[in-house]
């Protein structure tokens, strides 16, 4: 409840799965107030399910199996399910990947977005569709007053995006979980979803916790950012140090594989290979099958998570104990 | 884009109502319902509206042939056809009620508890429901009218039990497909509990199977109400309901052959009505699914 504390932090955070432990393991960042932190990754690499399990909204089948997840003072992974539902939906807002099957087909978009507030604050359904039609202004959806009433299949990928969006902020929170809330929208409506995110975050003084596979939206929207490979966090780093000064090998490689549009005809960057399977991944550093500065005398060792400077972490011993300095993006 | 705006919301407004009005747009579902809702009138108003008292005897007039007196004859007891028609109409309508309603009431909430717990609750209820579902529904109402005695409302309840499966089958079956829906965690999301999801989120998306499996399963325990009154093991005289008259109309057939069609095309056209009623709602459900 302190001022300096973070407003989110998990530590140490693992998942399993019955037959694979350590799908998700000792994940650790923090999201201050009003920040903005980037969860970054390829596919399968435990990014949504580490962002789902702060709500504990994980699939069943999964457990948390370690950590503590602590919020504005609330410990979520061991308060009691009243509790846990006081702070979803309330002062944490979650946006979903797939704006389409994330709205029930059956209620109004207006009901939804009031939803949250007849469960937090008790209004009645009427104030809270009025306060509905306010948000749906705010998200940018024209006519506002008749979009409330409209049901979900009555709108556009867009649209809906801009409603679940609506929804999430019904109760002024303080952090908004974004899974991928771009991903399944095409590429000019994403820049206007992310450039209302940006506004809200702004306006509203919000923390967003954003999970996402795409560099270019990491560097233009956030303060901070955990990189995750194979169900580790490799780096955690602000937005300057991890695209001038990398601390890890993949991170390194991640930024190497973004095509420049300053430099035409050369051969784009790959990371060869591809994410080990959950449950085959290699001892030690989990990325250095495919890393081109493996030492496996070294690299097959557990990689401490070590300061590089300031906040600045990595997974990588090679590159925290100075053997190894690896390249970002050049400045300029 | 402001036209197109405009244009998309004037339907959103009457949207709640939009899969009566898909229903009501075909001619046959339109004419069903019209059907059903004048045998519910007829079923609350029929003493006023006869034209005769059902059960008064008028023995010199045995099976008479249908007339401007007696639209559709008299019986073996010179009692007006017409009018029994339709005094057993509340029967008609009852019948399926209390059995449906009984089997909604029983099947509803164990379907949503299975598909929501999961685990020995559903492999319980589950194998339960295989149970009853072995059994027909007529040779149960049999062997529940056996102990009980005959009496419609017994037995419909009776019915009513052995129908629960079906409708636990439809609601758990629709329940864990809408459960898996990420609209259902969106409602964790926004602090929804359990119970009010179940209420709030799931029963909505589960209504048109529902709804299809109940208006299939009217039409059966009208006929299972039928059957068992054809047997005598239902509606007790001097009270009419379709089957017995058939009953009593098959016993006379070298008398009075015609006496069977007034009561038998009463039945065909109550289980089409139904049965028509059901599928137009799953027509405009899959309709508004794939928009």
């Amino acid at each position: 409840m302190t001022g300096n504390s973070p407003l989110l932090s998990v530590e140490g955070l693992t998942i399993d799965l019955p037959a694979q432990p350590g799908l998700v393991q000792d994940v650790s960042f923090e999201v201050g107030r009003g920040r903005s932190l980037a969860l970054i990754g390829e596919s399968g690499c435990g990014k949504t399910l580490t962002s789902m399990a702060i709500l504990r909204l994980l699939p069943p089948g999964l457990t948390i199996a370690g950590g503590r997840i602590v919020f504005d003072g609330t410990d979520l992974l061991t308060c009691s399910p009243r509790e846990l539902r006081a702070v979803r939906g309330g002062p944490v807002g979650v946006v979903f990947q797939e704006p389409m099957s994330s709205l029930d087909p059956t209620m109004t978009v207006g009901d939804q977005i009031a939803e949250a507030r007849l469960l937090h604050l008790g209004e009645r359904r009427s104030v809270a569709l009025r306060r509905a039609e306010e948000l749906l202004d705010r998200v940018g959806i024209p006519n506002a007053a008749q979009r409330v009433r409209s049901y979900p299949h009555e709108l556009s990928g867009g649209m809906q995006q801009r409603v679940m969006i609506a929804a999430a902020i019904a109760c002024d929170p303080k952090l908004v979980i974004a899974d991928e809330p771009t991903t399944a929208l095409d590429v000019t409506i994403q820049a206007e979803i992310l450039g209302l995110l940006r506004d809200l975050q702004r306006d509203l003084d919000l923390a967003v916790l954003l999970v996402t596979h795409d560099l270019g939206v990491v560097a233009d929207f956030c303060d901070d950012v955990v990189v995750m490979y194979a169900g580790h966090v490799v780096e955690r780093a602000s937005i300057d140090e991890l695209f001038y000064s990398p601390g890890h090998p993949y991170s390194s490689a991640l930024l190497a594989s973004v095509p420049q549009s300053g430099s035409p005809r050369t051969r784009l960057a790959v990371i060869p290979g591809r994410v080990p399977p959950a449950g085959r991944f290699p001892a030690g550093c989990r990325f250095q099958p495919r890393c081109v500065h493996n030492r496996p005398e070294v690299c097959g060792r557990p990689q401490p998570d070590s300061v590089l400077a300031g906040a600045h972490r990595s997974r990588c011993g090679r590159v925290a104990s100075g053997a190894l300095t690896v390249e970002g993006v050049p400045r300029g | 884009m402001t036209a197109a705006v405009q244009q998309e919301t004037a339907p959103a407004r009457r949207s709640r109502t939009r899969v009566l009005r898909e229903v009501l747009r075909k001619p046959a579902a339109a004419v069903s319902i019209g059907y059903v809702l004048l045998l519910v009138v007829l079923a609350i108003g029929g003493r006023w509206i006869a034209p005769h008292d059902p059960d008064v005897q008028d023995l010199g007039n045995r099976f008479a042939g249908p007339s401007l007196e007696h639209w559709f004859g008299t019986d073996d007891f010179g009692r007006d056809v017409a009018s029994r028609i339709i005094n057993a109409a509340a029967v008609t309508i009852s019948a399926p009620a209390i059995s449906v309603g009984i089997a909604v009431a029983i099947g509803l909430p164990l379907g949503l508890w299975a598909a929501v717990r999961g685990g020995w609750v559903d492999a319980i209820t589950g194998r339960l429901a295989d149970t009853v579902l072995a059994l027909p529904a007529l040779v149960g109402a049999l062997a529940i009218v056996a102990v009980l005695g005959p009496g419609l409302v017994t037995t419909m309840i009776a019915v009513g039990i052995i129908f629960s499966p079906a409708i636990f089958r439809v609601v758990r079956g629709a329940a864990l497909a809408v459960t898996e829906e990420t609209f259902i965690r969106a409602a964790d999301a926004v602090g929804s509990s359990r119970r009010r999801t179940l209420w709030v989120h799931v029963l909505p998306n589960i209504a048109a199977p529902l709804l299809v499996q109940t208006t299939i399963l009217m039409g059966v325990a009208l006929l299972v109400e039928a059957s068992l009154s054809f047997l005598g093991l239902g509606v007790q005289p001097p009270d009419a309901s379709w089957g017995s008259m058939l009953k009593a109309a098959y016993a006379n057939q070298f008398d009075a052959p015609y006496a069977v069609v007034p009561p038998g095309i009463a039945m065909v056209l109550t289980v089409l009505a139904f049965n028509t009623i059901g599928d137009a709602i799953r027509d405009a459900v899959g309709l508004r699914r794939r928009t």
